[in-house]
């Protein structure tokens, strides 16, 4: 497994790219009677950062699991880098350059933090079959180790992912999603529950991503979304309410009323 | 677990150091064995044990790593058998094809784990309780067909004077030669199925059965890694049920027979589904029980055919003390006697 085949996903899809990095087109999930999200249709560049707000129940997280094909939409066209993916499954979309992270941390707890990192990174490399256990010196074991001290988890390395705190486990979460060659990353509330100084770091880690990485950010802290998104879209009961720059948001009336209003800000 | 160990742990310690010392005891033991173990110990208890642990090592993989519990394990493994009776030399020469035994034995482990990955490919669109209707019900379609069908499978006959091809000029059904093969091939399954745990396809196995979703968010295909893990299981069982037809020197649809596929069931569970050596521990239990209880309960005036009872007793108590089978309770026992030692001094600490 030679460095270049990290890249793989990349450059074999670079030529494909055409405009958007992602484009939703009437995107609905019911689920019943229930329609979680309604009509949304948004596009974003590469390497765009995009914030998305909304009240509780708005529609955000299904709104992730409908791009990364968790759920399959009811309705509606899903283009990831102008190819459509809407009924694709979720490991062809993430071997696509697409990963994500977890509102409720999904890990494997039984495994170590570079075991579970290590999994991440041969998710989306060859050899997911292998019957040979990865020799010394595996660039997939360095690469590991490398997204490990990445996101400040060095010391933690051989920890049982069960024992890590809840903010060690938000940060492997980010860990495993930027794995191989992510070229959208969609994050679920990374920095729910975090104290100040890891919400802190967080963003130096959100901030210290290569440029070429664009992602979507559900946060419902403005402080945080500010410093990290460029643009941001305003979800209200599953449809898309506003969208803009962040000044923009922040001072539009409705919003004020709808959302900042109610405790959330 | 861990695949990725700290480099300074390995460094230091070459592999063969880190066996600890029961190993190399049990190590011994089970070569030294020929010396002082009858032919009847040697053939019947001891290669019965590992031919069976063998089969439900192959369940073991499945249910164990990849959380799917398959009733299919002893019907590929009779097809394996099958396959050596037919395409080999048997005493119903009208049918077997005598093909030489280097093209019998691959042909017949490419077979079965042909059949046990197309019936995966189906089963693991289900899952609990779904998947072991699923595997049972074809395992019980298997045994009617194989009785019916007498072009291919003879019926209800089967197939007489299957035996091991004399390599190297020795006998192999000679109760030692015997006993050495049947170990020899539960070694290197064991061996196998430890090794390929710790390999990314084991790895992202038990990712699999802990958590599919995340799994395919991190690009693994999650149907066919469960496909995957039912080609090989369908090889280790495979060599199970060739061994099985050298040793009994017949197959008949009997030996893929409802109470054989549950029985592979209940030595996994009774042994243990967690670890690769739990199944090995379940078959010796079984195969202890199975010939020796006659003795016992006519001792006592009862029927020979009481011993189903003893099994289904022994079953069912542990599953009820003991999830993880005999070795979990060995287990506890080791941690609860562990606990009372003086920390420092190694030494049993006064209750
Ligand atoms: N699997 C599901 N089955 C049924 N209903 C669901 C499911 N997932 C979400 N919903 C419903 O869809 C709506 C949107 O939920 P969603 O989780 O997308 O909201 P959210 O914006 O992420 O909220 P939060 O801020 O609480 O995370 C809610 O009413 C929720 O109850
Ligand atoms: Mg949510």
């Amino acid at each position: 497994m030679s460095d270049t085949d990290l890249a793989a996903p990349a450059d074999r899809l670079g030529s494909v790219s055409a405009g958007a990095a992602l484009e939703l087109r009437g995107v609905t999930k019911m689920f019943g009677a229930l329609a979680a999200i309604a009509d949304v249709t948004m596009t974003v560049r590469p390497g765009e950062r995009r914030a998305v707000l909304g009240s509780n129940g708005a529609g955000k997280t299904t709104l992730f699991n409908c791009v990364t094909g968790d759920f399959l939409p009811t309705s509606g066209t899903i283009r990831l880098f102008g190819e459509d993916v809407t009924r694709f499954p979720a490991h062809e979309r993430i071997r696509r350059g697409l990963r994500r992270t977890y509102q409720i941390s999904l890990l494997f707890g039984g495994l170590s933090v570079a075991d579970n990192v290590y999994l991440a990174c041969r998710g989306v490399s060859r050899g997911r079959f292998s019957l040979l256990r990865p020799f010394r010196g595996d660039p997939l074991l360095t690469r590991a180790g490398e997204l490990i001290e990445a996101v400040h988890l060095t010391a933690a390395r051989d920890a049982l992912v069960s024992e890590l705190s809840y903010g060690q486990q938000r940060q492997l979460e980010i860990a495993l999603a930027l794995a191989g060659a992510p070229r959208f990353v969609l994050f679920d509330e990374p920095a729910a529950g975090l104290s100040p100084t890891e919400r802190a770091e967080l963003v130096s880690i959100l901030n210290g991503l290569p440029e070429h990485i664009g992602y979507i950010i559900i946060e419902h802290d403005m402080d945080v979304a500010l410093r990290v998104a460029e643009s941001v879209t305003m979800m209200h009961n599953g449809r898309i309410f506003k969208e803009g720059t962040p000044e923009e948001i922040e001072n539009d009336p409705e919003v004020q009323e709808l959302y900042l209003g109610d405790g959330h800000g | 677990m861990a695949v990725t160990e700290a480099p300074g742990r390995q460094l230091q310690t070459p592999w063969i150091e880190r066996i600890p010392a029961a190993w190399w005891a049990l190590g011994f033991l089970l070569l030294a064995m020929p010396a002082f173990a009858n032919n009847f110990w040697l053939f019947q208890v001891f290669g019965w044990t590992f031919i069976l642990g063998i089969i439900a090592l192959s369940l073991m993989f499945l249910a164990g790593y990849g959380g799917m519990v398959s009733l299919l394990q002893m019907t590929v493994a009779a097809l394996g058998g099958y396959m050596v009776a037919i395409l080999g030399t048997s005493g119903v020469e009208q049918i077997s094809l005598g093909l030489p035994w280097w093209l019998t034995i691959p042909l017949a482990i490419v077979i079965a784990a042909v059949f046990g990955t197309l019936v995966g490919a189906l089963a693991v669109r289900t899952e609990g309780i779904y998947t072991i209707m699923i595997t049972l019900a074809i395992a019980s379609a298997f045994f009617y067909f194989a009785r019916q069908n007498y072009g291919i499978f003879n019926g209800y006959t089967g197939f007489n004077l299957v035996v091991p091809p004399q390599l190297f000029g020795v006998d192999w059904r000679q109760p030692t030669a015997f006993y050495y093969l049947t170990l020899g091939c539960a070694v290197i399954c064991y061996a196998a199925v430890v090794y390929v745990s710790r390999s990314p396809f084991g790895l992202a196995l038990q990712g699999v059965r802990d958590n599919p979703r995340r799994m395919a968010a991190l690009g693994f295909n999650v149907t066919a890694h469960r496909i995957a893990a039912y080609t090989l299981a369908s090889v280790i069982a495979a060599v199970g049920g060739i061994l099985l037809v050298w040793q009994n020197a017949q197959i008949s649809p009997g030996t893929a027979g409802i109470p054989a596929v549950i029985d592979i069931l209940v030595i996994a569970v009774v042994g243990g589904i967690r670890r690769p050596i739990g199944p090995f521990i379940g078959a010796l239990i079984y195969v202890l029980l199975r010939t020796f209880s006659p003795d016992v309960l006519s001792a006592f005036g009862l029927s020979n055919e009481r011993f189903k009872l003893l099994i289904g007793l022994g079953f069912l108590a542990v599953v009820f003390f003991s999830p993880d089978g005999v070795l979990g309770l060995w287990e506890r026992w080791k941690a609860r006697r562990g606990r009372r030692r003086d920390p420092l001094t190694g030494k049993e600490a006064g209750q």
